[in-house]
């Protein structure tokens, strides 16, 4: 037989009914891989989108020159952010399921990466998330009311009905409004950070993106421009693994790391582990420290996991073990912070479980809250007629006439009264 | 008042703009240094400074995107994809980010970005530097669309997308950059410089945007055209000798109307002309919204004129392109029609 060409479908270690595995994943001790100076060439730093950025350690203790030195009200404060992000996240699954929403996005075993970014990034910073970045959120002060009412699509709205739930924007708090599209403002938050650099401002941007839609062809665009232009940008790439059921390989992790990216663009590439809050935080400090002082853009990748569900219409026990979760080697991010602080005699079981339950009734308030501005099913409801707004800033005669034709069947007493637009019931 | 061409008429409101306003921004492929591969940015770069004039990398969507970015940071960028038929690969940032941000976001973001392009015909181009992909951005919501068919007014409806609040497609047909096109291209070219539009003012002025204009008025029969097709339309009316009011719709979206209806109610007779493909067509939008509000006015049915629905061959360019003959034997049609 003449040698023939032979087509490589990547296949994850393990499907459901087989033992997770996660040999394929390369990771550095705590404490090991050097910190460079954050103006140091792309090319004298390539290893460290090879090796892992790590500083806790199997002890709890951090170790090592990404240590950030964190006071102990800090990393409180940061395992108050992740554990609400976390509790919020699992009330609103819940409320979904009551079928009290239509759909929902959890980013359990995640919140480092936002927790510890949000609260890394000065206020000014304008930050250009992806559907599972909701701590960025929690760590800018935002009102959980609004971010339910937003899930509810109802009077308090801040869309005014017009985004599937968790798709957030907060103008005022800097943070970006996701678009449900997939990696489209990763290049967006580089043009953004374009015009600081133009205004001579030392507010950065910092953009999420999953390792599936850095497939996307917004990937490069961004890396391209960000290099060419030195733009003061953070470019975050979240490796969690999964991209509903494909997994890592499909996006093109199995030859190269995604970090590995970043140099051949002439961008530093930082692989973290995406579970260390001190490693997030420090790294994501390193790469604002190096865009502020015109070293142009860092791109992290995040070695996570995504532990829940890709959402609510998702259901992970047909494409992948059920305890894969439990197997993954960098642990619970919150887990592994709590244990840092109770190693650093700085936190206690009794404390964490007490901040639980005064979460879990901040959740519950907030929630009893947001339903007196509307639910899907009674209450208080948008004027349907708000639907016209917006689409330009004044709206435009074809619109108007719309506006007018809708006005009248909504006041036509052949139609039924009180029909307002409910959202489709997903998953 | 000066004499300009279409191409130094941009060139002109850009040039107002960068110096009005510290915020307007132009980028795009070879813009800068090189000032464009049809010169609408000459000297730009050298008069404004290279952060306000930028080259870019060739990547339409990656453009698009910045100025998306650079609009939310509080810039007013004018965007250069060098050919409309190259904005496809930026087509998922126009329609699913730009025209919606503000909408999503309930206004609490919005991006005034203008996207200039040139398209259309005549310069053969083949098909991937002669299409006229108008109907494709007029059918999202959230955005404008414009085409200017001379140089004063393509630079008043510039400085209006530049100025405004919304994001604007803005499509050069690149065929009457330097002259107005009658469609017969064997006769020798005529310079803007003979036209009564060819008179623009050095300073800055506005033309309005979502509204049209009455370029030829007449009894007999009304022709809704844009861009190169307002000047074929003329030689069109001549060869006729059909006393045609000829409208020069100028925004796509949004549509003018009533500019548009009042004529045809008077008229009663209406041909659709443009040279992108017929099928799916914006003359289709023209010629629905007509028959909605002229019906009984009518005496015949609406004819379209448009480019054939092919792809635009290389060899075959006059074969294709919707000329004098065409319009004229549509507009026979429809006022011979009893």
């Amino acid at each position: 037989m003449p040698p023939r060409s032979r087509l490589h479908v990547p296949s994850p270690p393990a499907r459901p009914g087989q033992e997770p595995d996660f040999s394929y994943l390369q990771i550095s001790p705590a404490g090991l891989v050097g910190r460079p100076d954050v103006i140091a060439a792309a090319r004298e730093i390539e290893e460290l989108s090879v090796q892992m950025v790590r500083v806790l350690g199997e002890d709890h203790r951090a170790v090592g020159p990404w240590n950030p030195h964190l006071e102990p009200e800090e990393l409180q404060v940061g395992l108050r952010h992740m554990l609400l992000t976390r509790l919020f996240d699992d009330r609103m699954q819940k409320i979904q399921r009551q079928g009290r929403i239509s759909f929902y996005i959890k980013s359990t075993g995640e919140e480092a990466v936002a927790v510890a970014q949000g609260m890394a990034l000065q206020p000014g910073d304008m930050l250009f998330p992806s559907y599972r970045q909701q701590g960025l959120h929690v760590v800018r002060g935002r009102n959980l009311v609004d971010l339910m009412c937003q899930c509810l699509s109802n009077t308090r709205d801040m869309c005014k009905g017009r985004q599937m739930p968790i798709m957030y924007h907060w103008g005022s708090g800097k943070i970006f409004s996701i678009s449900g599209n997939l990696a489209t403002q990763f290049p967006q938050a580089v043009g953004w950070a374009m015009a600081a650099a133009i205004k001579g401002e030392d507010h950065i941007a910092a953009s999420w993106i999953g390792e599936g839609s850095s497939a996307e062809a917004d990937f490069h665009h961004a890396m391209t421009f960000a290099a060419v232009y030195r733009a003061p940008v953070i470019l975050n790439l979240v490796n969690n693994q999964w991209a509903i059921s494909t997994f890592q390989g499909f996006a093109g992790g199995e030859q190269r790391t995604f970090a590995q990216r970043g140099p051949g663009y002439g961008i530093p590439g930082i692989r973290v582990d995406g579970n260390d809050f001190l490693a997030v935080y420090a790294v994501t400090q390193w790469a604002a420290q190096r865009a502020r002082q015109s070293g142009g853009p860092t791109l992290i990748e995040h070695v996570t996991y995504r532990a829940a569900a890709h959402s609510t219409s998702d259901d992970p026990s047909r494409y992948r073990p059920k305890e894969e979760w439990r197997a993954w080697p960098l642990g619970d991010p919150i887990g592994r912070l709590k244990q840092h602080l109770i190693a650093l005699g700085e936190w206690s079981e009794e404390r964490h479980a007490k901040l639980e339950k005064e979460l879990e009734a901040h959740v519950t308030a907030c929630w009893k809250e947001a339903e007196t501005f509307g639910t899907l099913s009674g209450g208080p409801a948008l004027d349907p007629l708000t639907m016209f707004e917006d689409v330009l800033k004044e709206m435009p005669p074809n619109l108007a006439r719309q506006r007018e034709e809708l006005r009248a069947l909504r006041d036509t007493p052949a139609v039924p009264q009180g029909v307002t637009p409910t959202l489709v019931q997903k998953g | 008042m000066a004499r300009m061409n279409m191409v130094q008429a941009l060139n002109s409101a850009m040039d107002v703009m960068l110096a009005r306003d510290p915020r307007v921004v132009i980028l795009g492929e070879d813009v800068g240094y090189f000032g464009g591969v049809f010169r609408a940015t000459e000297g730009l770069q050298r008069k404004h400074g290279e952060h306000r004039v930028l080259d870019t990398p060739i990547a339409e969507g990656g453009i698009i995107a910045a100025a998306i970015g650079m609009g939310a940071n509080g810039l007013k960028p004018v965007a250069e994809i060098q050919f409309a038929d190259y904005i496809y690969p930026g087509f998922d940032q126009v329609v699913s980010e730009l025209a919606r941000l503000r909408y999503r976001s309930a206004g609490d973001f919005s991006a005034p970005v203008t996207i200039r392009t040139p398209c259309g015909g005549g310069i053969r181009g083949g098909q991937t530097h002669s299409q006229s992909p108008e109907a494709l951005f007029a059918h999202v919501c959230g955005i404008k669309v414009v085409m200017p068919s001379n140089p004063y007014d393509a630079k008043g409806l510039l400085i209006s997308s530049i100025e405004g609040d919304d994001p604007v497609v803005f499509f050069e047909p690149k065929r009457i950059y330097n002259g107005p096109f009658d469609g017969e291209p064997h006769k020798p070219a005529s310079p803007w410089s003979t036209h009564p539009r060819g008179e623009v003012p050095e300073g800055h002025f506005t033309v309005p945007i979502g509204r049209a204009e009455i370029v030829r008025e007449g009894s007999e029969a009304t022709i809704l055209a844009y861009g190169t097709m307002v000047h074929v339309a003329e030689a069109a009316v001549k060869m006729a000798r059909v006393d045609a009011e000829i409208i020069d719709v100028r925004t796509m979206a949004p549509l003018d109307v009533d500019t548009l209806c009042t004529s045809v109610c008077k008229t009663g007779r209406c041909v659709v002309v443009h040279e992108a493909t017929r099928f799916g067509g914006y003359g289709a939008e023209l010629v629905a919204t007509v028959q909605e509000q002229c019906f009984w006015n009518l005496e015949a049915p609406i004819q379209r004129v448009a480019g054939w629905d092919t792809p635009y061959p290389h060899a075959f360019e006059w074969e294709y392109f919707p000329g004098p003959g065409r319009i004229a034997a549509a507009l026979k049609l429809v006022t011979e029609a009893r």
